[in-house]
């Protein structure tokens, strides 16, 4: 545990580089501000890298836990969580619930030797396109610093042998 | 008599508990040797591997399968026995979930074997290993290969029941046995495959007696931090960390009732896909601060989270193992 937890904390990618390597991040944005703070980057013509694939939540609240183990479960590199700020909340105060749920979320992935900087939180308006999309650019260059997350092998959740061939290679002590 | 239906029980990495818990059914285990042959049931009879595979395949009914898979005998094992039976149960949380076992996923593979074989609980001056092959005059011998992550049953083989429990209720077990006995008289038929048998459809709180009121934690304490816990009142509201809320009913809120916060052995409940992450749900939803440092601090609380969300389902849940537990694979391996 202890381990984990110094290793996770060390950034072990920092002196590797990985070229070639587009982190795939998954984010998941509140339908009334941070959803609109990325259309809003888009019409605005705010440039930011493609390597986040958005879904739409009709709340930062909503995000259960889940999805963001199935995402990291499921080959995602880094997770971005957005939702109103503090006090703004369209259903007044479930963004605080995702902000309790994101800490707790945190230090069990911690545990779990995943970086913290994988998962990120970020508060941002309807009005902020401009904050969102360099939130997602210094997301992604973080991640890029970090390297490939690589959970147990792409997709392994779906088929029919769960858990990758090289997790199970004979081990001789 | 000889048209007896065959039954089949085994343990891989498991501790033995769910063999006791058959044992422990009383009386009802001569109802099993009436309705049943006996084949193959290391802890209770002498049989071999090579009996088993002597059978006809889907020649054995039903088959209890605990404990998870750790090395390649019991990986092996449950890919005979899947085509021996007709009926194979994931039986206990092992085999289901993974179990403390499988909280061995937090670890490397060295890092195991010396848990194992040099802790400073352990004799071992001359710092024996295990061989895994080994030359002798009378030629080479084979210990079954370990593997680095420990797998649920469900993740080697196909499995049609999950009967969860550390270990399942004997009365549930008793309730298990009588149904395929009333299936085997036409007298009732059998739930679909990949049902959860031998347990409630929802959470330990819908069993538990205590009372529930809005529950707002300002500290997570430790039960045995504390001196006089109420013994009516809800133990999370109490800010005892009680895994009720995610974990599946069918034990009868044992623990609570006994003054004792749920660990979550009867796994996760109904539709839950991830057991932690719905307690990282249901924990932080209750947590009474909306300032992060505050938050912070009630969250020092819960010293390891996971081993408090996942002590009974590591290896079953959707990460599976820890990084450290891969990332060491993968360098080996790549």
């Amino acid at each position: 545990m202890t381990e984990n937890l110094n290793s996770a904390k060390s950034g072990n990618g920092s002196e590797k580089s990985f070229p070639n390597f587009e982190p795939v991040i998954i984010g998941f944005t509140c339908n009334w501000c941070s959803y609109r703070a990325a259309d809003l980057a888009g019409t605005a013509r705010v440039k930011y890298p493609p390597n986040v694939r958005l879904i739409r939540l009709m709340c930062s609240g909503r995000l259960d836990p889940t999805f963001v183990m199935k995402a990291l479960a499921d080959g995602a590199d880094g997770v971005l969580i957005t939702g109103c700020h503090p006090g703004e909340c369209h259903y007044l105060e479930q963004n605080y619930k995702a902000l309790r749920r994101y800490l707790l979320l945190r230090r069990t992935l911690v545990g779990m030797g995943i970086e913290a900087e994988r998962v990120k939180l970020v508060w941002a308006s309807a009005a902020e396109g401009v904050k969102l999309a360099q939130e997602i650019s210094t997301l992604v260059e973080e991640i890029r610093q970090l390297g490939p997350l690589h959970w147990a092998g792409k997709g392994y959740i779906d088929s029919r042998h769960p858990v990758p061939a090289a997790a199970v290679q004979e081990v001789v002590a | 008599m000889s048209a007896k239906p065959k039954f089949a029980m085994y343990w891989a990495a498991s501790c033995g508990g769910c063999e006791i818990a058959v044992l422990n059914i009383g009386e009802k285990i001569l109802d099993v040797d009436a309705n049943f042959e006996v084949v193959f049931w290391p802890v209770a009879m002498d049989a071999k591997y090579k009996d088993v595979e002597a059978m006809e395949d889907k020649s054995i009914l039903l088959t209890l399968f605990n404990g998870g898979i750790r090395n390649k005998e019991n990986e092996e094992i449950a890919h005979l026995l899947r085509r021996k039976s007709q009926l194979l149960v994931a039986f206990g949380s092992c085999a289901c979930e993974g179990c403390i076992p499988g909280l061995a996923n937090l670890s490397t593979p060295e890092q195991i074997f010396n848990a194992a074989y040099e802790s400073v609980s352990t004799e071992n001056p001359e710092h024996y290993r295990p061989a895994f092959d080994y030359a002798m005059p009378e030629g080479d011998i084979h210990i079954p290969k370990f593997f680095p992550i420990l797998r649920t049953l469900d993740q080697v083989v196909d499995v049609d029941y999950y009967m969860p429990g550390c270990p399942p209720e004997s009365h549930q077990i008793a309730a298990v046995i009588d149904l395929v006995i009333q299936v085997l008289n036409g007298q009732a038929s059998l739930p679909p495959k990949g049902s959860v048998i031998g347990a409630g459809g929802s959470t330990v709180c819908d069993d538990c007696p205590r009372q529930r009121n809005v529950k707002t934690i300002s500290a997570f304490r430790r039960i045995q931090d504390l001196t006089d816990p109420d013994p009516d009142i809800c133990l999370l509201e109490q800010g005892i960390p009680c895994n009720g809320p995610a974990t599946r009913s069918g034990c009868g809120a044992l623990c609570p009732q006994a003054g004792a916060q749920c660990i979550g052995c009867y796994g996760p409940a109904e539709g839950v896909l991830d057991y932690g992450a719905r307690l990282i749900t249901a924990y932080a939803s209750v947590i009474d601060s909306n300032d992060p440092a505050e938050i912070e601090r009630i969250l020092d609380g819960i010293p390891d989270p996971v081993g408090q969300f996942y002590r009974f389902n590591l290896a079953g849940s959707l990460l599976r193992a820890s990084k450290a537990a891969w990332t060491n694979t993968l360098k080996d391996h790549a």
